[in-house]
């Protein structure tokens, strides 16, 4: 327990992204949906700078820096549908919008 | 040494907490700010793993950039309605034992692979290059080794900015 090591760190990015893929599949408000989803991103920038900083490289910190730009443009995009499908649907339910639906 | 390891569980409870409150509450709003927690103990987390580039990336882009557009667009579409209905979907159980499944799977890998990493001894004195600062060393790989990986970001990125924008417009 003492000093902490990479495993402490992969454990708690574990524990991460299991809380946000249960926010993902359990949900139904679509702005909590997006807000899990960069839950599980931030798992994994904790996993990279981790092994970054074990392995004494920079490489982890630059992936993880593409990561973060990811999760910029997918807020972003995201956030712009969830205002076209409340302005043509008037919810923000994810299961409330079922058009392809048998 | 003590120290980091104190800070190291205070920011693992801010994660963990934040993340559990962020999925849990029936307001969107109080879960922004439970989400806003968590981000900030990611922060802390790449201090005490010296990334201090991407500490301060990750406050001002995470908390001053993404959560502000989530908030606002909270306040623009009406989620008063959503607040007062059910907050879980109807597969939340398969949902919850498919979890608990990946989680007994990823527990094992860890503790399988436990010994492998505890060489690694992080809060260690030595950083990677003695003479240059984190952020150097980060500008001198990005702009040599992933040049053009950093340019395709720029043109993801211009994809982003034209596409949210046609998005959120009122008529296309």
């Amino acid at each position: 327990m003492y000093p902490v090591t990479t495993i402490h760190y992969l454990a708690l990015s574990a524990a991460l992204l299991l809380i946000g893929t249960v926010g993902v599949l359990t949900r139904r408000n679509i702005v909590v949906i997006l807000m899990s989803i960069e839950l599980i991103l931030n798992a994994v920038n904790i996993n990279l700078v981790a092994f970054s900083h074990a392995f004494r490289a920079v490489n982890g910190q630059i992936f993880a820096i593409f990561v973060i730009t990811d999760a910029v443009a997918e807020a972003a995009v995201g956030l712009g549908i969830l205002i076209a499908l409340f302005r043509n649907k008037e919810t923000v339910l994810a299961d409330e919008v079922d058009l392809l639906k048998w | 040494m003590l120290a980091d390891t104190v800070l190291f569980y205070i920011f693992a409870l801010m994660v963990l907490g934040g993340g559990v409150l962020t999925i849990t509450r029936r307001s969107a709003v109080h879960g922004a700010v439970a989400l806003i927690v968590s981000l900030l103990g990611v922060a802390g987390l790449y201090v005490l793993q010296q990334a201090e580039f991407l500490f301060v990336v990750q406050i001002v882009l995470y908390v001053g950039g993404i959560m502000v557009l989530f908030l606002f667009v909270i306040m623009l579409v009406n989620l008063d309605l959503a607040a007062h209905q059910r907050q879980f979907n109807r597969q939340w159980m398969v949902a919850l034992a498919a979890v608990a499944a990946a989680a007994v799977e990823i527990g094992y890998f860890i503790w399988r692979g436990k010994s492998g990493f505890q060489i690694a001894q992080l809060g260690g004195p030595a950083a990677p290059a003695s003479s240059m600062g984190n952020t150097e060393v980060l500008a001198d790989a990005l702009f040599s080794e992933y040049l053009l990986p950093f340019e395709l970001v720029s043109v993801l990125l211009l994809v982003a900015v034209v596409g949210s924008v046609i998005m959120a417009k009122k008529r296309i």
